[in-house]
């Protein structure tokens, strides 16, 4: 908010703040960019780690001549200001030459002079307009995306020109009395209709031939075979006619083929650029962390740890390896790794697994394990026993694609031998008649378009899928499981509730002045639970571990925290979390903290309820378990205190059963494991470009209420698709009709093949598009 | 007949210098990101209006080609 004004992000924001100011600012030509504000956020240590030299060889892109380039994954990039803003992040810090947005990907590319500028000031200066790039340790490991898509493209662009070209020289068969073309032109025409198929038929549709071959190598018959066959036959067919002058052939049936099926895979192969879903931990931790030897500390690459090395992790810096504490108070934060939101103290000589996150002072660490051996990177890494999906992929299109091949191959041959008996001379033609125009291109493009289009309306709804794929796989599921911290549960909100004596006014200024002072996060609730605005001074603050705060606020002492606190008795209530106040020695009360359920859960619940087995990890204690039995039903399978391995197991088992096929609905590093472990695994994130596991999928969290319609649009979709495998096949039906005739001829299979994959494309384009208006809200 | 050839030359070289084109444009990268230019493309129309900057971008843009 500024100006009273809502902004979608920082960068609108400061934008404004520019454009708002040079309004104002007469001059404003005289000094460019004069109203920027550049909050100067003190970083502090937290980027020293990139002076180190090992790190920024690493990092750097390319460095020659003083000049280095740096390209930079920023997830805060949200919109044209973004683009602008950091376009012209050369007006804020003359050492940089030039900054290039690549918005779909949330990247920034950066050159800059580095004996002027160093990465580490670059870095700063981003993060201090709010624009704090993501560096992580699997950047370091750099990898080019292949250049698969622009392989796809060119390969489009060529069967296109081809295309173009073939049909221009058919074009005279398509007109009456075309039969009459002079000899001359027929075999010019024929010769350079060959000429430009040959690239078509041996480069843009190479994949086929090898998805078909790799498809036998497994005695699996998939889509590409029949696609194979057919490009073959009607290659062979027009190569016959072209040489033997009878005829111009069917390359523009063939060429236009091929384009469409490249065309349908593109569009399938559309994907959320800046999301990731194969992430692990490489992707979570930190590129550096601060080596002490007692005298002075370094920032050291992390996988240059060694066992017995000394660390520094300051307050919210995240725990990279398996750690013994040797000083400081550790106040562990693993939210992210367990689902509980409620820090963990640790005592001197005690071990800290790697994942937390340090909350409040320093503290130092003696490494016991590398990086690649601590307990949760091993629990990550377990994923080479990751069910390979890949053959079955696509089943419902490849057991039709069985049977098609087979019964198109009868009725080749049952016609060939037909002709051969009543009229030789028809034989072979009718055989390749049969094959060529049964080439199932329409059924070919049905899964992409179908799928495509599905994954592009979630897509703009809110529920982002790894591939077209998963719809298939999310359309099989007929188990649920869900993770509670998190997923059902809104980690950043809980609910206070005041149990006790009514509070004065004055009573909740107090409890709000000594709740402020504190980061733990109960007192964070309960401070917010207050709307008073007012805080007191307080005086001798003191915050025990484990225990709870306290301290003076007008000559009174107050203490805050556990029942063993303040009562000196041991908590008995389990199914909520309680926090006690006393002041100035009298027990006023207690707040009841409990966690919120997303909204809309029990539709969502109630909904699955019915058609589906569902089931509730959760890695905390069974608290919850009354108000969840209320929610979940009686049928639901609830489970508490399961450990990332538990969870993992507990998928398996189920998996154990071949009909059952597994949806894991987790959010934390905690369900890695299981989600890797299900069929399906979808993550439920507040913010979709920060760091989520290794998933098939990710739902907004505010969209978590509609994911019952979305599990429920597969259905449609499927629906959709044998739609389409219907008038796919009465297409075939009235083809293979003229074709056993032997009377096919070019025209005919001109028109109706390009006719077929059209009608087919634009109904399932078109119905999913309409369906999903009133499906899906 | 031969000015039906002749064109159909002078349409395939006119054809194959666009087929060339589009590979070149793939291969180069513009086809990695289509939505920045189109934004980017607004910014700099004011800026030559509103600024005088040390380092104009199009200088370095050059350079980087």
């Amino acid at each position: 908010m500024f100006d009273e004004q809502p902004f979608c992000c920082h960068g609108c924001k400061t934008v404004f703040q520019i454009l708002n100011e040079k309004k104002l600012d007469k001059y404003y030509d005289i000094q460019p960019m004069s109203g920027i504000k550049v909050e100067r956020t003190d970083a502090g240590d937290k980027y020293e780690y990139l002076d180190n030299e090992e790190i920024l060889a690493d990092l750097l892109d390319f460095s020659d001549g003083g000049i280095s380039k740096i390209k930079l994954f920023v997830p805060g990039i949200h919109c044209a200001s973004c683009i602008w803003l950091l376009e012209n992040l050369y007006t804020l810090n003359t050492g940089i030459l030039q900054s290039f947005v690549n918005f779909p990907k949330k990247t920034i590319n950066i050159t800059f002079k580095d004996q002027e500028v160093s990465l580490r000031e670059i870095v700063e200066l981003l993060a201090s307009i709010h624009y704090a790039p993501e560096i992580t340790l699997d950047q370091l490991d750099k990898q080019e995306g292949t250049n698969h898509e622009k392989d796809l493209l060119i390969k489009i662009g060529i069967a296109g020109f081809s295309l173009l070209n073939v049909m221009l020289y058919n074009f005279p068969e398509y007109l009456p009395g075309g039969d009459q073309l002079e000899e001359v032109f027929v075999k010019v025409f024929g010769w350079m209709s060959f000429i430009l198929a040959l690239p078509v038929v041996f480069y843009s549709a190479a994949d086929y031939y090898l998805s078909a071959f790799k498809g036998l190598k497994h005695k699996i018959i998939n889509i590409d075979l029949p696609i194979t066959l057919g490009i073959f036959t009607l290659f062979a067919q027009s190569t016959y006619d072209i040489l033997s002058g009878s005829g111009i052939g069917y390359l523009d049936s063939l060429v236009g083929l091929v384009f469409f099926l490249l065309i349908g895979k593109w569009y399938q192969g559309m994907t959320y650029q800046a999301l990731s879903f194969e992430r692990d931990y490489k992707s979570y931790f930190p590129v550096a962390v601060s080596k002490t030897d007692g005298a002075k500390t370094e920032s050291v690459p992390i996988k240059n740890l060694l066992v017995g090395d000394r660390i520094v992790i300051r307050n919210h810096e995240l725990i990279p390896c398996d750690a013994k504490l040797l000083k400081g108070k550790a106040n562990i934060d693993y939210s992210f790794v367990t689902g509980e939101s409620m820090p963990v103290n640790k005592k001197t000589g005690e071990i800290i697994f790697a994942g937390g996150r340090q909350a409040g002072s320093s503290i130092e660490l003696e490494i016991i394990k590398t990086v690649e051996q601590s307990y949760l990177t091993q629990l990550w890494n377990q994923d080479n026993n990751k069910k390979d999906t890949s053959t079955k992929l696509n089943s419902a299109i490849n057991k039709i694609s069985e049977y098609f091949t087979a019964i198109i191959l009868l009725i080749a041959f049952g016609s060939g031998l037909y002709w051969l008996i009543f009229d030789s001379r028809l034989a072979i033609y009718a055989f390749t008649s049969v094959l060529i125009i049964a080439c199932p291109c329409a059924l070919a493009l049905t899964v992409p378009f179908t799928f495509g289009s599905t994954l592009r309306v979630f897509g703009r709804k809110g529920f982002y899928l790894k591939n077209t794929d998963i719809i298939e796989h999310l359309y099989k599921t007929n188990h649920i499981v869900f993770d509670k911290t998190g997923t059902l549960t809104i980690n950043s909100k809980v609910k206070t509730q005041f149990k006790g004596d009514t509070l004065s006014e004055e009573e909740k200024r107090i409890i709000k002045s000594v709740c402020s002072h504190s980061s733990h996060p109960l007192s964070i609730a309960i401070a917010n639970s207050i709307k008073n605005t007012q805080l007191k001074e307080t005086h001798n603050f003191l915050e025990i571990p484990a225990m709870g705060i306290s301290a003076n606020v007008d000559g009174k002492k107050v203490n805050i925290g556990s029942r063993k606190f303040i009562l000196g008795k041991e908590e008995t209530e389990t199914s909520s979390t309680n926090v006690y106040v006393l002041i100035h020695d009298k027990v006023v009360g207690h707040y009841k903290i409990e966690n919120v359920y997303r909204e809309g859960l029990q539709d969502v619940i109630n909904n699955f309820k019915k058609k589906y087995k569902l089931y509730l990890l959760s890695g905390d204690n069974d608290s919850e378990k009354d108000n969840l039995t209320k929610i979940f039903g009686k049928n639901a399978k609830l489970l508490f205190n399961q450990s990332p391995t538990d969870k993992k197991e507990f998928i398996k088992q189920i998996n154990n059963n071949e009909a059952n096929h597994v949806l894991m609905i987790g959010d934390g590093l905690n369900d890695a494991g299981a989600l890797m472990e299900s069929e399906v695994g979808l993550t439920v994130a507040d913010d979709i470009f920060s760091f989520s596991p290794a998933c098939e999928g990710i739902i907004e969290s505010s969209k978590f209420k509609n994911l019952y319609e979305f599990v429920n649009f597969t259905k449609v979709s499927m629906k959709i698709i044998k739609i389409s495998f219907l008038i796919s096949f009465l297409y075939n039906a009235v083809g293979i009709f003229i074709a056993v005739q032997g009377i096919l001829s070019p025209i005919v299979a001109a028109i109706l093949m390009p006719l077929s994959s059209i009608s087919v494309v634009a109904f399932a384009t078109l119905s999913i598009k309409i369906i999903s208006k009133r499906e899906l809200s | 007949m031969s000015v039906v050839i002749i064109l159909i030359i002078i349409g395939i070289i006119v054809a194959g210098g666009f087929l060339a084109g589009f590979i070149w444009a793939v291969k180069s990268g513009q086809y990695d990101d289509t939505y920045s230019p189109a934004v980017r493309m607004l910014f700099d129309d004011s800026k030559e209006k509103t600024e005088n900057t040390p380092v104009s971008s199009d200088d370095s843009e050059s350079k980087t080609k």
